[in-house]
């Protein structure tokens, strides 16, 4: 890429907040994972060192990562490797298996890619992803991302914030929600014949959510171009909920005035609902949200409410009618 | 061509071999992808799939056995109940293991919050509790000193078997394919002991033999190899 690019992290935290309930929380949970600590690095101390591995498995080997500004996150913590990165997805229009998108994936033809944006606006439009790359400034964003599996990673992504889009098109009045959908391909896309979804990938997010400074179009991460298998060449990230919400591979944006049904929504009605706010007081139907797995730490690590991007977002939610919208207020009812 | 006669002796021998083999080969084919590095970003979590998958799978060819013998009289599996019990509870141990001590760090609060805040895991644990009796009791001299009791308690097994399906329906995230089959192939070799299907089989197989078809009965006289 031989464009500046400009380092935005798109969070201000003055210094005096950054002490952190989460370093005390992180501290903690790092204490109770001593003993998984001790067990990783006894059951480590048992093999040879990565780099010596004949498949040459574990390395960041695979494409040796572009320019990123920084090694951790606004919190401390580090990014996750390239590596890891682009081979741990949830994809399921490739595979179900977690290491299945990165076999699978590469080859799907990225380009020519066209995104029509519209619905309730005034200057619809069908946009060529190279012109939307020129047309706004590619900023770095390092954002957490929460999967409601448990685990999360630290992602140095490379993109612009969403508002630029929706902002250059005109949303009516009238408009007060965004529908995304993905490619809908299945001859090259194995997934999406499987029946127990309902395809094409379908997300959305109320108007104040997408026009919101955090949400993102994705285009690069680690200063290189999107790989397929994290939802190239354009996708979303809205990194204060679980990572389902960033939908991958976008060709539709419309704007609308109902709540879009996801698919998630659609293939789990009392499960997964439209907010789906990081939130560790509320738990998934069937497993606890209070933990999590970040990728490449042994044990575990409590949940931060809105992914640790509380500051940001909490006023979005403030004052809203808990029952009609699945809303959960501070005192802490189902959010969905 | 027909096929070369084994006697009773070498079959068993051979049996208990591709057990042992088959039973061990997930855990030698994990060893090495953890030696080498391959178990991906998420190695914890592959871990625990690849040791509760073996152990689901062995659980279910243990409980195949009886209705194996009932349905084609196949006498010769039935000694490959217990190997294939223990070495499920094995797994499930080490599955356990996992959970316990690389995913929560031996944390006591943490591992109870993680167990009763989780259906899955709940019901997971549960299954183990069911099996540990039966593991413990598992040798001769536990089946001599309890006697009619010994039956009794193995029948445990039965509802180990519906936790650990249950388990697996809870853990994923949406309901698909193979946690289905699971409960389906469970259910059915459940179901092949309830007396009165039991009762149906025995007598359709009872038909068969009286037609001389090539298929022997179990009690009766072998009227072939077995296997067939």
């Amino acid at each position: 890429m031989t464009m500046l690019i400009k380092r935005r992290t798109g969070i201000e935290i003055p210094s005096s907040e950054i002490t952190p309930e989460h370093l005390y929380l992180s501290r903690r949970s790092f204490m109770k994972g001593a003993a998984a600590l001790a067990a990783g690095t006894l059951l480590a101390s048992c093999r040879p060192d990565p780099g010596d591995a004949p498949f040459g498995a574990g390395q960041e080997a695979e494409a040796s990562p572009g320019q990123v500004s920084a090694t951790t996150d606004e919190l401390g913590d580090p990014l996750n490797t390239y590596q890891d990165i682009t081979t741990y997805n949830n994809y399921y229009e490739f595979s179900t298996d977690k290491a299945g998108p990165a076999r699978l994936a590469p080859g799907y033809p990225t380009s020519p890619w066209q995104v029509a944006v519209g619905g309730l606006v005034n200057k619809p439009g069908i946009y060529d992803f190279d012109d939307l790359r020129a047309k706004f400034d590619q900023e770095e964003r390092i954002y957490r991302l929460r999967c409601v599996e448990a685990w999360s990673m630290v992602i140095p992504w490379l993109g612009f914030p969403l508002s630029q889009l929706l902002n250059e098109v005109e949303p009516k009045a009238e408009a007060s929600f965004v529908r995304f959908e993905t490619v809908h391909d299945p001859d090259r896309m194995p997934g999406q014949n499987s029946p127990w979804y309902e395809w094409p990938y379908v997300e959305g997010l109320r108007l104040d959510e997408a026009m919101h400074d955090l949400t993102i179009l994705a285009t690069g991460l680690y200063g290189k171009d999107l790989l397929m298998q994290n939802g190239a060449p354009i996708r979303l990230v809205i990194p204060w909920k679980y990572g389902f919400k960033s939908i991958k591979s976008i060709v539709k944006i419309d704007l609308v005035d109902y709540m879009p049904t996801s698919l998630w929504m659609a293939a789990a009605p009392n499960e997964y609902g439209f907010y789906a706010n990081v939130n560790p007081d509320v738990p998934h139907p069937r497993w606890s949200q209070a933990t999590e797995r970040r990728i490449g730490e042994f044990g575990r690590r409590p949940t931060i409410l809105y992914n640790g991007y509380d500051q940001q977002v909490a006023a979005l939610y403030a004052g809203q009618d808990l029952k009609e919208n699945f809303m959960a207020p501070e005192s802490g009812t189902q959010l969905r | 061509m027909p096929r070369p006669k084994l006697d009773r002796r070498t079959q068993a021998r051979l049996l208990k071999i591709a057990t042992h083999v088959g039973a061990l080969l997930p855990l030698a084919l994990l060893l090495w992808d953890y030696w080498f590095y391959l178990l991906g970003p998420n190695p914890i979590q592959e871990i625990t799939l690849r040791t509760g998958k073996p152990a689901l799978i062995l659980l279910v060819l243990s409980l195949a056995c009886t209705p194996l013998n009932t349905l084609l009289g196949w006498k010769q599996v039935l000694p490959l109940r217990r190997p294939l019990g223990l070495y499920a509870f094995f797994y499930v141990c080490l599955h356990l293991l996992i959970f316990v001590w690389l995913d929560y760090g031996l944390d006591l609060a943490l591992i109870r919050e993680g167990i009763l805040e989780k259906r899955y895991a709940l019901a997971g644990f549960t299954a183990f509790l069911l099996l540990l009796p039966l593991a413990v009791t598992s040798t001769r001299w536990a089946m001599r000193k309890l006697g009619k009791n010994w039956k009794r308690l193995h029948r445990l097994v039965y509802a180990a078997a519906v936790l650990a399906v249950i388990h697996y329906l809870w853990l994923v995230k949406s309901i698909t394919a193979q946690p289905l089959v699971f409960a389906a192939i469970v259910a059915a070799l459940l179901l092949l002991r309830a007396g009165p299907i039991k009762q149906r089989v025995l007598r359709w197989r009872r038909g068969l033999a009286r037609k001389g078809t090539n298929t022997s009965f179990p009690g009766g006289k072998q009227t072939s190899e077995a296997g067939d």
